[in-house]
């Protein structure tokens, strides 16, 4: 487990040195997500303590977020100003924004040959 | 009493109170939302945030001081992104599949998102840097705090925004997606996923790991696509 962990942190570095080097406007760590795809797609399977790590970290993926939600605390007083055209805008920005890609991806997925995809969640 | 008060000055402090804090109310957040079976409102990023707010005003402990212990769970973001890998290299068969489809909805989603910010802000009289820091606020923070600095947008207000984003995407993509219609679970990680990044990928990954896998794509594929599509875009606009 713990070479996996030194594993990741060190894909994660190789991350930001490309970015850098390149000056790539893309973060380290999707480039190294990106590097990591390449690598298992040569493997059917993950191995085994990696894939733990993963389901470890992704399992509490929304506690990671707050420390920068957070950060919210130092705006206050400039978000209350517009607060209200602030808000509107955000939130219809982002649902016409998931309204689109759902419907454009609704109008051409291909059907599931297996499962279907479907579920009533 | 004065001893009450010097031991709060020292835990004040010291990283470990506001770690604990972080995890902490995240833990109460997560049971509320467990508890409640899901009740969108109370998305636990939410909750966990206005917790830590309303005990950082009430302690007068300015954000610097919080994050001193709060950066422990903040860096795990970076190794948490790099594992996104695995749940695709599952998924992977699957995606190649649709690579198409996804790549077109991809690129509408992420225009829509960029352009309907920039046509509302404007009806709404925003003034250009609050509207150049809301443009990058579906792609993933490190992305969208560099296209803001690019756009003349407020990198660290812009952050803000991007928080904002992916708990309203979470709290409430699905719910919209279902009164649409939309039963495909890999459509509604997607979407949300592309619009509204990390948060509603975490979102997801409750639901499933398939659905958790087609949002973290969305996710990933959006943080390069709103890097390159913002500055084009608002080159076009002839915003400036």
């Amino acid at each position: 487990m713990i070479a996996f962990v030194a594993a990741v942190l060190g894909l994660q570095l190789a991350g930001e040195l490309i970015a850098r080097w390149l000056g790539l406007p893309v973060p380290g760590p999707v480039i190294a997500m990106l590097v990591l795809f390449v690598a298992l797609s040569f493997r059917a399977q993950p191995p085994a303590a990696l894939s733990q790590l993963a389901n470890t970290l992704l399992g509490h993926l929304s506690l990671l977020f707050v420390p920068a939600g957070v950060g919210v605390i130092s705006y206050l007083g400039r978000l209350s100003e517009q607060w209200l055209a602030i808000g509107i805008t955000l939130v219809m920005s982002t649902l016409i924004a998931i309204a689109a890609t759902a419907f454009t991806l609704r109008c051409l997925k291909r059907p599931e040959p297996d499962t279907k995809g479907l579920d009533n969640s | 009493m004065s001893g009450l008060f010097e031991t709060w000055v020292y835990l004040a402090e010291q990283p470990l109170l506001w770690l604990t804090l972080t995890v902490g109310a995240y833990a109460l957040a997560h049971w509320l939302f467990v508890a409640s079976q899901g009740f969108a409102l109370l998305n636990p990023v939410l909750v966990a945030v206005l917790l830590i707010v309303a005990t950082l005003l009430a302690t007068e402990t300015d954000y610097a001081t919080y994050f001193e212990g709060a950066q422990f769970v903040h860096f795990l973001l970076g190794p948490a992104t790099v594992l996104l890998a695995i749940p695709l290299h599952a998924q992977a068969k699957r995606l190649r599949r649709q690579w198409l489809p996804l790549t077109v909805a991809l690129v509408v989603g992420s225009a829509s998102a960029i352009l309907s910010a920039l046509i509302i802000g404007r009806l709404l009289g925003l003034e250009a840097e609050l509207i150049a820091s809301l443009l990058p606020k579906s792609a993933t923070t490190p992305v969208a705090m560099g296209v803001a600095d690019q756009v003349g947008g407020e990198p660290s207000l812009t952050a803000v925004f991007v928080i904002l984003t992916g708990i309203t995407g979470a709290m409430a993509g699905v719910p919209m997606l279902k009164a649409l219609g939309e039963r495909d679970s890999d459509i509604k990680g997607f979407a949300t996923g592309v619009a509204a990044h990390g948060i509603a990928t975490a979102r997801a990954f409750q639901h499933s790991e398939r659905a958790g896998a087609y949002a973290g794509l969305g996710m990933g594929l959006n943080a390069v696509l709103t890097a390159l599509l913002v500055p084009l875009l608002v080159w076009l606009v002839g915003y400036y």
